[in-house]
């Protein structure tokens, strides 16, 4: 087994792993926590992907790699837009608790 | 040497170009609008959505004069090293209804989404404007992006952009239902990407037009099937997965309700097609095909009993696009049969003007109840009494949208119902006739009971109705008279939807 | 087994044991402290698959900046009972889900196993074109030239997703600054690192965008450190962040993706294609689009994390 073959079966893992806790768990945050790990768990197929498909003296096929930095990129946006309105969700509730 | 010359003769392509005009023109206007700001975003919105709708009806005419697809290497770098954008037919008739189901609720918007005073910028109308222009960049590439992975950023622009137009008014129950809907979308997001990266792994491109002859039958390619077609259903909202739309559709200002209802959800379900009938056409597809349209056939019954139930106007509409929803993958059996078949080109055929025609009858029917809303107070079809007489233009409007809906000559729903029909009669599975036939009866439930309410006399002791601004309900009625005449398209000499599909022979639907 | 195959078994059981803590453990906190430790040793993966450009982006993005947004919202969620989406689900919806979720997993394990050998790769193409772009580094060429439509969308993402955080703002706020990202209590330490750290970083972050063109490093990779040293100085309240309606401000956000989309139109005329490049301008023209990347990267990112305007303008 190589090290690429060992990393695309962790990244497996980590895709049913973030998959359940976005799915189960009822926190919104923990939610979005969990669909972190489960891209960065896309993202290291890509990076296995990648690895596995050296030549011409490169070490892993560079288009992959770039895929992955476009979407580390998108990733983080998602977070910082659902957190935002995770934010705001919880303040407008607790105004509304106070006005009660 | 430019790799532009060397590489690619058809770069210079002035047909293809139209297609980086349509991507590039609303990205444009975005940016201007968000670094002008102050009170002139609206201006800059409406100068480059205009440019926008004419360039859409150049790709029509170049598509329908030519008979053929176009395309464009972007930066003269061919796939699959490359990004190639292509038209198709079926692009070229999304793209279409983008530019006028964008361009209505432009108009439409304007009496709501206004600057406050001159030069003055405001959170609403800002953010409306932007999103507005961002909503076309998303579309317009979803329909022409050749690339798996473009396809992946357009859809997360999609997202980016309909989830902030849910919640705009900023109440605790719409940042409730954006969010529920972020998570939705951003699952459904990831699961796509997954499948992008399988599909690398085993052809080493992520290009539409090399995948579809690489393509063979084994593992990988069935879960990246599986996992892009699961997180695409996610994005349509397809039964079970619906829970997350009618709350956001029915919360949104009814202008974003229309955008969201009429054109977002297609996004995604215009990608299962391309998945299924373009990029594995190799696949033995009958199974999968069969789940999608039982899936849908349970959209139909459920969202469409659902409706029935509401007390509310647009929630009712909202469980109306449910349903709809699920006649779009009744499609997937019937045009999936012998391909090159007649049966299966009436079928794609009546599957995208199914979508065509919801959109343009969906987004007059959100105008029409957003107009009546705000001219009564509240949307609660019990006390819709009296509307018929106080705005019988944008009563009016949603009848004809709903008779769009319920699919009654010569409306578009009547041509797709009939194609769709056709196809599963003379492919003898007449059950999915079955449920279009129930599913239109409950549809004309639903839409007479809304009807037979505002015809009803205003009770003395409700409040007065508020008269409503003429052009939003003007925009309304022409949108609904759109749907009305799309029909009429059986009598054009060419079937623009299957022009540049390699796997099915172009004849005409009739 | 050899010493690079040890290493390797080794990282993937931590990286495991950290995804099962974040998500099974009990409350917040220590689930999102356990993520960042997540980001920051899938670093040590990226660079054990011969991604450096990846890792650099992941050490910034991944652990950096999503767990400051992260650690950010735990805190101000903690004071009382934080939103959920419904009830705590039922016991045999999670054993189905857990089901469904080993059956994925299991998949993409077997998809793994029979990957094709030789791998399909793209490399030898993007090689040979390499000449064509003028730069050394074959991510970046992918990046600029051969998928640079991507590119200038995740420009657009970027700001789109700006866009969606401030419409999140009250409307009394609309135009003003967003809330100052200052630790409360005044932590002697981080103000030092807050005034030692950023010049480094910043001189770090232009190197990387420098030499990026032929060696590891590139626009996103620089932005986001000197985006983290931005966020840097906020959380030591050396700096607040800035009024979103002043024209200063917008300029910069939509710099670099409106002069990406210059030099894109330009080429119709000049190259003879959208977003191709002038024979022997290519590389001059990709440095210029980095620089120009950088800085309204490194803008969005920082104002991604300071979140929606929540201070009434100054007048």
């Amino acid at each position: 087994m190589t090290g690429a073959t060992l990393f695309g079966l962790c990244a497996a893992v980590l895709v049913g792993l973030g998959l359940y806790g976005a799915i189960v768990h009822h926190l919104i945050l923990r939610r979005i926590v969990a669909f972190n790990l489960l891209g960065a768990g896309a993202f290291l197929l890509f990076g296995v992907v990648a690895r596995r498909g050296t030549g011409a003296g490169m070490g892993g096929d560079p288009v992959p790699q770039a895929l992955v930095i476009t979407g580390i990129v998108v990733a983080f946006s998602a977070t910082a837009l659902a957190v935002a309105l995770l934010l705001r969700l919880h303040a407008v509730r607790a105004a509304e608790d106070a006005d009660r | 040497m430019t790799p532009g010359a060397a590489v690619l003769p058809c770069a210079g392509d002035p047909a293809g170009a139209l297609l980086v005009l349509a991507i590039v023109l609303p990205t444009a206007g975005f940016l201007l609008a968000l670094s002008v700001g102050g009170g002139r975003a609206e201006r800059v919105a409406l100068l480059f959505l205009a440019g926008g709708f004419a360039v859409a009806i150049a790709i029509v005419a170049a598509i329908w004069r030519s008979g053929h697809a176009l395309s464009y290497a972007l930066g003269g770098w061919t796939p699959p090293l490359g990004i190639a954008l292509r038209a198709d037919g079926l692009s070229a008739v999304m793209a279409m209804t983008t530019a006028l189901v964008v361009g209505a609720v432009a108009l439409f918007g304007r009496q709501n989404f206004a600057a406050p005073a001159p030069g003055v910028e405001a959170r609403v109308p800002l953010s409306f404007w932007t999103l507005l222009l961002a909503v076309t960049t998303a579309l317009n590439l979803i329909w022409f992006a050749g690339d798996l992975f473009s396809l992946y950023v357009a859809l997360e622009l999609l997202t980016f952009t309909a989830v902030p137009l849910v919640c705009l008014d900023g109440r605790a129950d719409t940042l409730e239902a954006a969010l529920r809907y972020m998570l939705f979308a951003l699952m459904g997001s990831v699961l796509y990407l997954l499948g992008t990266a399988l599909l690398y792994s085993a052809y080493g491109t992520l290009d539409i037009a090399l995948l579809s002859e690489r393509v063979r039958p084994e593992p990988a390619v069935w879960t990246a099937a599986a996992l892009m077609t699961a997180g695409l259903v996610a994005k349509t909202a397809l039964f079970p997965l619906h829970l997350w739309l009618p709350p956001a559709h029915a919360g949104a200002p009814p202008a974003a309700s229309a955008l969201l209802s009429a054109l977002v959800v297609k996004g995604s379900f215009f990608l299962l097609v391309r998945l299924w009938f373009d990029v594995l056409p190799g696949l033995p597809s009958r199974a999968p095909a069969e789940l999608l349209a039982a899936l849908g056939a349970a959209a139909v019954l459920m969202g469409s009993v659902l409706a029935l139930r509401q007390a509310r106007l647009k929630l009712l509409i909202a469980y109306s696009t449910v349903a709809q929803i699920g006649y779009l993958f009744l499609m997937f059996p019937l045009a999936s049969g012998p391909a090159g078949g007649p049966v299966a080109a009436g079928a794609l055929t009546g599957g995208m003007l199914q979508a065509v025609s919801h959109a343009t009858a969906k987004a007059a029917m959100f105008m029409a109840a957003g107009v009546m809303a705000g001219a009564l107070g509240h949307d609660r079809i019990a006390g819709l009494a009296g509307t018929a007489r106080a705005l019988p233009m944008s009563m009016f409007a949603f009848g004809l949208g709903g008779a769009a809906l319920i699919g009654l000559p010569p409306s578009g729903g009547f041509l797709a119902k009939w194609l769709l029909l056709t196809a599963s009669v003379q492919s003898g599975q007449w059950w999915w006739a079955a449920v279009m036939l129930t599913g239109g009866l409950f549809t004309c439930g639903y839409v007479f009971m809304v009807v037979g309410r505002a015809m009803g006399e205003k009770d003395a002791s409700e409040p007065r109705i508020i008269a409503a601004p003429i052009t939003g309900q003007a925009v309304a009625l022409a949108l609904a008279v759109i749907s009305m005449l799309l029909g009429l398209a059986a009598l054009a000499p060419l079937d623009l939807v299957l022009v540049g599909r390699p796997t099915l022979a172009v004849v005409a639907c009739r | 087994m050899t010493f690079a195959l040890a290493f390797d078994c080794g990282l993937a059981v931590l990286i495991l044991a950290m995804a099962i803590w974040t998500i099974a453990a009990r409350t917040t906190f220590p689930a999102v402290v356990g993520f960042v430790a997540y980001g920051l040793l899938l670093t040590l993966v990226w660079m054990r698959l011969a991604a450096p450009d990846v890792a650099l982006t992941e050490a910034a993005i991944g652990g950096g900046l999503t767990g400051v947004l992260l650690l950010g919202a735990t805190s101000r969620l903690r004071a009382t009972e934080p939103p959920a989406v419904s009830e705590r689900p039922s016991v045999p919806f999670r054993l189905a889900v857990a089901g469904l979720c080993t059956l994925l997993s299991a998949a993409i394990a077997a998809v793994v196993l029979l990957l094709p050998d030789p791998a399909p790769t793209l490399a030898p193409e993007a090689a040979a074109k390499l000449s064509l772009t003028g730069v050394g580094n074959a991510v970046t060429a992918v990046l600029l030239a051969y998928r640079a439509l991507d590119t200038l969308l995740e420009s657009a993402v970027l700001l789109l997703a700006l866009v969606g955080v401030w419409s999140l703002a009250p409307d009394r706020f609309w135009g003003g600054a967003p809330r100052s990202l200052a630790l409360r209590h005044r932590d002697g330490s981080l103000s030092l690192l807050g005034q030692v750290l950023p010049p480094i970083g910043i001189v770090l972050g232009v190197y990387i965008v420098w030499v990026g063109a032929d060696a590891p490093g590139g626009k996103f990779q620089g932005a986001t450190i000197i985006g983290a040293m931005w966020v840097l100085t906020m959380m030591a309240g050396l700096q607040t962040p800035p009024e979103i309606s002043q024209a200063w401000v917008r300029v910069i956000l939509v710099a670099g993706a409106a002069f990406f989309l210059a030099v894109g139109i330009a080429g119709f005329w000049l190259a003879g294609a959208f977003l191709a490049y002038p024979t022997g301008f290519a590389k001059s023209l990709i440095v210029a689009i980095e620089v120009a990347l950088t800085l309204s990267v490194a803008a969005t990112l920082g104002l991604l994390v300071a979140g929606p305007p929540a201070r009434p303008v100054r007048t």
